[in-house]
């Protein structure tokens, strides 16, 4: 698996972490009501398709991205830094 | 035997080798295979089940039944395939699955035994008693398991991982792939053109063929010369691709000093290689199907293409007296060629009846071999044909030609299915199956070299446009072509037992009984026999046992189904997939910056993570751990103590909003730090438990140091840039590790500041939890005035270069003062006493309540706030943290122990909690513990029952508070 680091370039999968789906860069604000957090925290869909999550590129340039990819056909359809990636659907 | 001319061998260079302690004579290119038939060889393995006498059979490495070991002790590797290893002076091979000897095999029984070994047969026998099974039929059935031997000895043999990238990997070096390589190479793409056999030129090698108006073998090798002048083409012969991965990632083995007689010391074995291609072309060829007649397992009885390339790149006839079977016309052109190399060819046998007349050996058509004899190689065969009754012919080998069975598998390692193609019986790749791969040649069930060159070409253009490169102009050189005719013909209809999977030794009637007794899907069936699941992974054997299955239950062969097709392709060793992983590979060391001192001491090493931390400081006199740690925590709590601390994490953060960020990643507030102080922070995962414990110290308006614990420091990082970049890209704040630049030194104890001050350039002016930059005998430092041990406590940071210098220094000065360097052992003696937790305590299920730091959770929102207050998360059910005191001073307690109320039953359900940490205290002359005790903090002052099966102690505790030294912590603050 190939991973198109934004600023490297596309690297070995094993030179990155994974966290999971992209969900965890909207957190409720602070007051928001439990079942928010709830979702923010567990609450995590299982697509057959298209998806999006964070790997952290660990043994390169210490950025956090945001890969999209497919879980049925594995192909991945880019990738964005993951603060620019937090305001996409 | 050797015939008196031709092939591809160097007779200039002849060899010997040791086969089962005979010696074998060949030349250079010989496989250890052609060598043993060149000898008159024939019995060369036993088969698994039945222990039948087995020969070579195939000429390449999908052979199953000539699987061998080579070298010894630590060496030794077993199911090396005899007709893939090459043959050198020195070499030292044996057979494997036969005892006590190959030609006289005890558990050749099997085979008298086998109407009793069906399909299913340790399914239905081995069940009853189920008592027998552990004791009787394991130990059994293991002794007669398993093909080969491994040494039992560590595997001392070097193996390396390699990584590759190219424009275009062609996989196989037969007609299409060198006509690719060809086309992609003189487009000026970077080609890697990888060949599992030490020879390139595939078929063209095996059959007596010209192309380009030379002898075939002279064109592959001016092709071979013209692709190596090219720098931007890389040949890797003896290379294995055995998996095609995402993204155009392949797996590959090369052989790199098997096959040398004086490998040097450095030399790998083996190589696996990743190879990352933007396009490849799968030119992996077709293998020859063997077909399934009463007696096809004896030594002798070899496939077509086989006895062929032994004949035309050996210069090896297979036999003396040899028989043709055929089902297709690549076997009669076999027949032809062994004639022209002078093998004598007894008598053909084409199954088709209107197959060509013209043949240079004698024909029978429309005829079939429906029994063999000789027990331990082929002696005989009887004949079945439309003009008369069955006779027997004398044939010392029989070569079967039962058409050709592409090599799909890297086409379907992505879950595709290959295609049925009922015009040549065979399945083929599914186009489009791998991203960025295209099938050529023999592979796409062309059948002749004018076909495949053409092909291989053709794909290298498609592959050339995808990368977007022009393909040359080049002309196809001229080969042989016209039209091939085959007819499949998957079992002969004679009683007897015909084999299918000759490894493992499935019949015809294992895989109909399959069916009928309701394994009649091919993955059911596959499992039920264990037809394919050989060292040869059914190359030979799953289309036929697929064709057999579809007879027995009524379907075609498409509508059957192939079974998964996984990699690997080739056996891969663990040790070569493993390559560079063990020992210091595997866990390198991290070592600080006063390990030399730390050594010259005597201190033994504990490892922490990576780390090689000091565990005590022995002095003369001291016959245990516990005399030094004693005396260490002693020194630090009545003069002075020095201890490296530079493998906690540090965290460099600058800028404007440091302090906004250390507010978010904290349960406290850091943005109100003055400059100069230092604040001790907690830091909760974003679910409410805490992550991970240390202190920021501010430096500057927008400039904190953070240290983490060793343990959580990559963690914590990740965190840090995780919030940084996820979280809050709007904050002007950048993060940087700097655990490597500096060394940390931390001197605590009553004398700390009297030794802590003659080491600084400047006055040592600090509160508690005040912290300076100073130099530091010469060197830009750092002081932090911090305590892990309870006494007044300094740390001072110095450039990693001079942390040797300063430990040493310290730890002399130290010593006029009546102290010294302490290690692991006592610190963590220290910190207990103290009640400061680790991750013992803070093992991922904690929370800030528990640890009864819950006063340091702020107003304002901070990570792990909101989830931090869930239901259940605080209160009395909560197991808090306590100090734990043995009724008895002198009763040792130890983590792990678990605590029950007084009376109640020793139960999992009643059970309250558990210690963390624990010790001998000698402050106090007691054994302390650290645990966390539901209710805890109102249960102190009462007693709890502390009960450690492992170590066999059922104590009385006192519940305390977690701090025994100095509650009030006016020692630390001086």
């Amino acid at each position: 698996m190939r991973i198109p680091c934004p600023l490297c370039g596309p690297r070995d999968r094993r030179e990155f972490t994974y966290m999971g789906a992209d969900d965890f860069l909207r957190r409720p604000a602070a007051d928001a009501p439990a079942e928010a957090w709830d979702a923010y925290l567990h609450l995590r869909d299982n697509p057959a398709g298209a998806t999006r999550d964070l790997w952290f590129h660990e043994a390169g340039c210490q950025a956090w991205i945001v890969v999209s990819r497919d879980t049925v056909t594995h192909e991945i359809a880019g990738a964005a830094l993951a603060g620019e990636g937090r305001d996409a659907t | 035997m050797r015939l008196d001319s031709g092939g591809l061998i160097d007779r200039t260079r002849p060899l010997g080798f040791a086969f089962d302690m005979v010696g074998v004579r060949g030349y250079a290119g010989d496989t250890v295979a052609s060598a043993l038939l060149a000898k008159g060889v024939r019995l060369v393995g036993r088969s698994f089940k039945y222990h039948r006498p087995r020969g070579i059979m195939t000429a390449g490495p999908e052979e199953p039944n000539a699987l061998i070991e080579v070298r010894e002790g630590s060496q030794r590797t077993p199911n090396v395939r005899a007709t893939v290893q090459e043959a050198f002076d020195g070499l030292d091979v044996r057979s494997q699955n036969a005892w006590p000897s190959l030609g006289f095999d005890l558990m050749a029984v099997n085979d008298v035994l086998a109407p009793f070994f069906g399909a299913g047969f340790y399914y239905k026998t081995f069940m009853w008693p189920p008592a027998w099974w552990e004791r009787v039929y394991e130990p059994l059935i293991r002794r007669a398991a398993g093909l080969g031997r491994l040494s039992g000895q560590h595997d001392e043999g070097r193996c390396e991982k390699a990584w590759a990238f190219c424009d275009l990997l062609v996989i196989g070096a037969g007609p299409a792939g060198l006509a690719a390589a060809l086309a992609a190479a003189h487009a000026g793409a970077d080609v890697i053109l990888a060949e599992q056999d030490f020879r390139l030129g595939g078929r063209l090698l095996a059959d007596r063929q010209e192309v380009a108006g030379m002898p075939a073998a002279e064109w592959v090798a001016a092709t071979q010369a013209e692709l190596a002048a090219l720098p931007n083409v890389r040949l890797m012969p003896r290379t294995a691709v055995f998996g095609a991965y995402d993204d155009g990632v392949f797996g590959a083995l090369e052989r790199v000093g098997l096959h040398l007689a004086d490998p040097p010391a450095d030399l790998p074995r083996e190589c696996v290689w990743r190879i990352v291609a933007r396009q490849a072309i799968l030119a992996a060829g077709a293998l020859e199907r063997p077909v399934a007649f009463p007696g096809n397992d004896r030594p002798g009885v070899m496939l077509a293409s086989a006895v062929r390339a032994y004949a035309n790149r050996w210069a090896v006839a297979a036999g003396r007296a040899v028989a043709v079977f055929t089902t297709c016309d690549s076997g009669r052109a076999a027949a032809e060629d062994l004639v022209a190399a002078g093998v004598n060819v007894v008598q053909v046998i084409d199954a088709r009846a209107d197959a060509s007349a013209i043949c240079s050996a004698p024909l029978l058509r429309g005829a079939v071999v429906t029994a063999t004899r000789g027990r331990r190689g082929l002696r005989a065969i009887r004949l079945r044909d439309p003009g008369g009754p069955e006779r027997w012919i004398e044939a010392d080998c029989l070569a079967v030609a039962g058409g050709w069975t592409p090599t799909v598998h890297l086409a379907c390692h992505r879950n595709n299915r290959p295609l049925w193609r009922e015009d040549i019986a065979a399945f083929v790749p599914a186009p489009g199956a791998v991203p960025g791969m295209t099938a050529a040649g023999a592979v796409n069930g062309h059948a002749t070299t004018a076909a495949c060159l053409a092909d291989g070409q053709a794909a290298a253009r498609a592959a050339l446009d995808a990368l977007g490169r022009r393909a040359p102009d080049l002309a196809l050189p001229p080969a042989e072509d016209g039209p091939r005719s085959a007819r499949p013909l998957w079992a002969v209809d004679a009683p007897g037992r015909a084999w299918l999977d000759f490894a493992n030794d499935v019949t015809t009637k294992d895989v109909r009984l399959a069916a009928a007794e309701g394994y009649a899907s091919v993955e059911h069936m596959k499992r039920y026999t264990t037809q394919g699941m050989a060292p040869d992974q059914g190359r030979n054997s799953n289309l036929g046992a697929l064709a057999v299955l579809a007879q027995a239950t009524g379907q075609t062969i498409p509508g059957t189904g192939t079974t998964t097709y996984r990699p690997p392709f080739v056996p891969v060793p663990i040790a070569a997939l493993g390559a560079g992983g063990r020992g210091k590979g595997f866990a390198p060391e991290r070592l600080p910056a006063s390990h030399a001192a730390s050594l010259a001491r005597g201190a033994p090493m504990l490892e922490a993570g990576l780390w090689y931390r000091p565990a005590w400081f022995p002095r003369p006199g001291e016959a245990t751990w516990r005399d030094s740690c004693d005396r260490e925590v002693a020194m630090v709590r009545g003069a002075v103590g020095v201890c490296d601390v530079s493998t906690l994490g540090k965290i460099d953060i600058q800028g404007p909003d440091a302090g906004r960020l250390l507010d978010l990643v904290y349960t406290g507030t850091f943005s109100t730090l003055p400059v100069g102080r230092v604040r001790y922070g907690l830091m909760l995962r974003e679910d409410g438990f805490v992550m991970d414990d240390g202190t920021s110290a501010r430096l500057a308006p927008d400039h904190f140091v953070m240290t983490t614990t060793t343990a959580a420091a990559g963690q914590v990082m990740r965190h840090l840039e995780f919030v940084t970049q996820g979280l809050r890209p709007d904050l002007d704040v950048r993060v940087i590790s700097v655990t490597e630049q500096w060394a940390q030194m931390a001197a605590a104890g009553p004398l700390a500041r009297r030794l802590v001050a003659s080491v600084l350039d400047g006055p040592l002016d600090l509160g508690f939890m005040g912290c300076a930059a100073v130099g530091v005998m010469g060197v830009p430092g750092r002081v932090f005035r911090i305590s892990f041990s309870g006494e007044e406590g300094y740390e001072i940071a110095v450039p990693a270069g001079r942390g040797a210098a300063l430990f040493r220094d310290l730890c002399a000065r130290a010593e006029t003062l009546g102290g010294g360097p302490y290690g692991l052992e006592a610190l963590n003696v220290l910190r207990i006493e103290k009640g400061f937790v680790t991750h013992a305590e803070i093992n991922g299920r904690v929370t800030a309540f528990d640890l009864g730091l819950q006063g340091m959770c702020k107003a304002g929102d901070f990570i792990g706030k909101a989830a931090a207050a869930r239901p259940g998360l605080t209160g009395p059910a909560r197991e808090q943290l306590v100090g734990l005191c043995p009724a008895d001073p002198a009763t040792a307690i130890g983590a792990g122990a678990h605590l029950f109320a007084p009376g109640a039953r020793i139960h999992r359900e009643t059970d309250e909690g558990h210690v963390t940490s624990a010790c001998y205290s000698p402050t106090l002359g007691s054994h302390i513990g650290l645990g966390f005790l539901r209710d805890g903090r109102a249960r102190v002052g009462q007693e709890v029952r502390l009960v450690d099966h492992l170590r066999k102690v059922d104590v009385p505790c006192l519940v305390t508070s977690p701090v025994f030294h100095d509650p009030e912590g006016g020692r630390m603050r001086g």
